[in-house]
């Protein structure tokens, strides 16, 4: 990061959000061993006023739960969350609830998000009469306004969830999650349930949003295609730990860890072209109760050391703005 | 063998061969009709892809085909030939003698496929048993358990002898889809029918999954069809891809070609919303809108609403006609050089 830029609307430093599992009565009385899930294992980032930060990384490695620590939905165990020059980690829930006008969740699911016994009004609506910004008769006014901008219509008032389609529902979310006039808004995974028509309608929407309303996103995607068009930057997660950030253009193009390799190398590409040879993994993701010792990616890595194995690589620069955590190219930056 | 074609072409006769196949579902809103004059051949050894978004009968079409289409739903017209049987006359031990051993189908969602009451070495001897010729007749659950071991170590079980007395639910979910390909290959049957194998999956683990099926297609040399919404999957795992829509089939072509040089303007849609990672400023365009409601379509082409290039004329049923070497699509425009 230069020093011109201006400060961040998020920053985020060494965040930890462990739980503990197995600690119920039972548990207690019997002296079962608590067992601990580092979900998200101190990670550190900032997102810049407008930008949109995307989080990939496969099905439990943290990125939601990360998404949602920093919203506060989930309290952190350590670490500090900066939102706009303020300290909101500590911050009481009744400052945290009026502070929630300015940052907003789209959610995956468009189906388990939307209460079905609320009209598209009442959904919609909740926020500014939960937050009382507008008076009764103002309130129908700026619903009807919203919805148009998320290209539903004033008829769609009165309708329910079910009588819409998962794109239409997934439009009724972003205007619950935009009627605030919120700044920063986490993306989560909000078209992975859709078909890919769909898809790409609600991809122009959050793109034409950002711009009209100045936004600030963090879109978190397992569809590296969808990260790679809406990011400015991106960030790599794996078990807990961000394994590489770094503007989207070259993490995506030239990836310096090995596993954001594999993983782009994984997507299947339709042009034969511009096949990657592919940085075959092996096994699964491990259990984030028993992560490996030293690299956590060190058990799938095809290029693992003895040092992988022992010591844990950290974040180092890697790269104009960028950063990565490798054993591997501390020899080569070495070298 | 039943011939269901002439043999003037030196193409070998199809091992699956579909024509005019209609499947309805009545609902109280009236007849869905879900599938809808598809006509499919599926050569041996060679891999067929299917794509359509969802509600485009790319499933039901398959599901036909093994005979799980539950009642009210039904099959209402066309023809289905499996290696010379005719399968729309098959009794229900017909169907067992045929499912499980000569085709075989994974399901999308492995975990709610697999019977969570039984131990996944249960499920896949239950198939061997029943349609294994070779093992013996004494100690026939002995000798299964033995090839069900093979079977998993060859989809990539770590620990395949240990973990097989586990369940399911004891599984990831990449682990799951391996099992069900495990216990549908058991038998080494001659068609895979391959049902959104990789959706649920993480791309790492799928690109674990499809190549794990390519391979075990070369080296059995069954056919497979692999039913899918990923264009990208189809490019790099088939050899002929047949494209759904509403329905029907819209175009269909060698992979490589149709790719390259689509002719429907769904076809064009599709590959257009593709998010390419070669090329980041290439924006996605999205179709407009939505596809239209099952019930009661006819006298039309079923993109029409949506499609950039329509005619007065396409307000008429569209056939299928030919635009290059084995590429045929439904559109009166598709032999139009546009850009």
């Amino acid at each position: 990061m230069t020093h011109q830029e201006p400060p961040p609307l998020l920053d985020v430093r060494n965040l930890e959000k462990v739980y503990h599992l197995n600690d119920g009565l039972l548990q207690r009385v019997m002296r079962e061993p608590p067992r601990v899930l580092r979900a998200v294992d101190y990670v550190s980032f900032s997102v810049q006023p407008g930008e949109t930060l995307g989080l990939i990384g496969e099905s439990g490695c943290g990125k939601s739960t990360l998404a949602r620590t920093v919203l506060r939905l989930h309290e952190p165990t350590s670490g500090s969350i900066v939102f706009d020059g303020k300290d909101i980690t500590r911050i009481p829930l009744a400052e945290m609830t009026a502070l929630r006008r300015r940052m907003q969740i789209i959610f995956q699911d468009p189906y388990a998000s939307l209460n079905p016994r609320k009209s598209v009004e009442q959904i919609v609506g909740l926020p500014l009469a939960l937050h009382g910004v507008a008076k009764r008769g103002e309130l129908r006014d700026r619903v009807v306004a919203m919805l148009e901008n998320v290209g539903l219509k004033s008829g769609h008032l009165g309708r329910y969830p079910h009588q819409f389609s998962g794109g239409q529902r997934q439009r009724i979310g972003i205007a619950r999650a935009l009627i605030l006039n919120p700044s920063f808004v986490v993306c989560d995974e909000p078209v992975s349930a859709l078909d890919v028509s769909v898809q790409a309608q609600i991809i122009a929407l959050l793109g034409t949003l950002k711009r009209e309303l100045g936004l600030t996103y963090l879109f978190i995607s397992h569809d590296i295609g969808v990260i790679g068009h809406v990011s400015d930057r991106v960030a790599v997660m794996y078990l807990g730990d961000i394994v590489e950030i770094g503007p989207t253009r070259a993490l995506l193009n030239a990836p310096s860890h090995p596993y954001t390799k594999a993983l782009l190398s994984a997507v299947p590409q339709i042009d034969a072209g511009s096949r990657r040879e592919r940085v075959k993994l092996t096994g699964d993701l491990p259990s984030p109760l028993a992560p490996p010792s030293g690299c956590k990616f060190h058990t799938r890595c095809p290029f693992a050391m003895d040092v992988c194995r022992r010591e844990a690589p950290v974040l180092r620069k890697n790269g104009r703005d960028a950063l990565a955590a490798c054993h591997l190219l501390e020899i080569e930056h070495a070298a | 063998m039943l011939l269901t074609r002439s043999s003037a072409t030196d193409r070998p006769a199809p091992l699956l061969s579909i024509r005019g196949l209609k499947t309805c579902f009545p609902t109280r809103a009236g007849l869905v009709t879900a599938v809808d004059g598809v006509d499919l051949d599926v050569q041996p050894g060679e891999c067929l892809g299917i794509v359509g978004e969802s509600g485009s009968g790319k499933s039901v079409t398959f599901a036909s085909v093994i005979g799980l289409i539950r009642p009210p739903g039904r099959i209402a017209e066309g023809s289905i030939h499996f290696d010379g049987a005719d399968l729309r006359t098959l009794d229900p031990g017909g169907w067992r003698r045929l499912r499980g051993r000569d085709i075989a189908m994974t399901m999308q969602d492995a975990l709610t496929a697999l019977n969570p009451a039984l131990t996944v070495a249960e499920q896949i001897c239950e198939v061997l048993v029943a349609h294994a010729q070779d093992l013996p007749r004494r100690n026939r659950w002995r000798a299964a358990r033995a090839r069900a071991i093979e079977m998993l170590r060859l989809v990539g079980i770590p620990a395949a002898e240990s973990r097989m007395d586990d369940y399911p639910h004891q599984f990831s979910g990449g682990m799951r889809q391996r099992i069900m390909i495990a216990i549908a290959l058991a038998c080494r049957p001659k068609l895979l029918i391959a049902d959104e194998p990789t959706t649920a999956l993480d791309v790492t683990i799928q690109a674990q999954v499809l190549d794990l099926i390519s391979d075990l297609r070369r080296e059995f040399g069954m056919s497979v069809v692999l039913i899918t919404h990923d264009l990208g999957v189809v490019a790099e795992h088939t050899d002929r891809v047949a494209v759904m829509y509403a329905g029907q089939i819209v175009e269909t072509g060698p992979t490589r070609d149709l790719i390259a040089h689509p002719r429907h303007p769904y076809t064009r849609g599709l590959i257009g919303l593709i998010p390419r990672l070669s090329d980041l400023d290439a924006p996605i365009k999205p179709i407009e809108g939505q596809v239209p409601d099952l019930i009661g379509l006819g006298g039309t082409c079923r993109f029409a609403d949506r499609c950039e290039l329509r005619l007065p004329e396409c307000r008429q049923d569209i056939p299928m006609r030919p635009v290059g070497a084995a590429h045929e699509a439904r559109c009166i425009r598709a032999g139009e050089d546009l850009p």
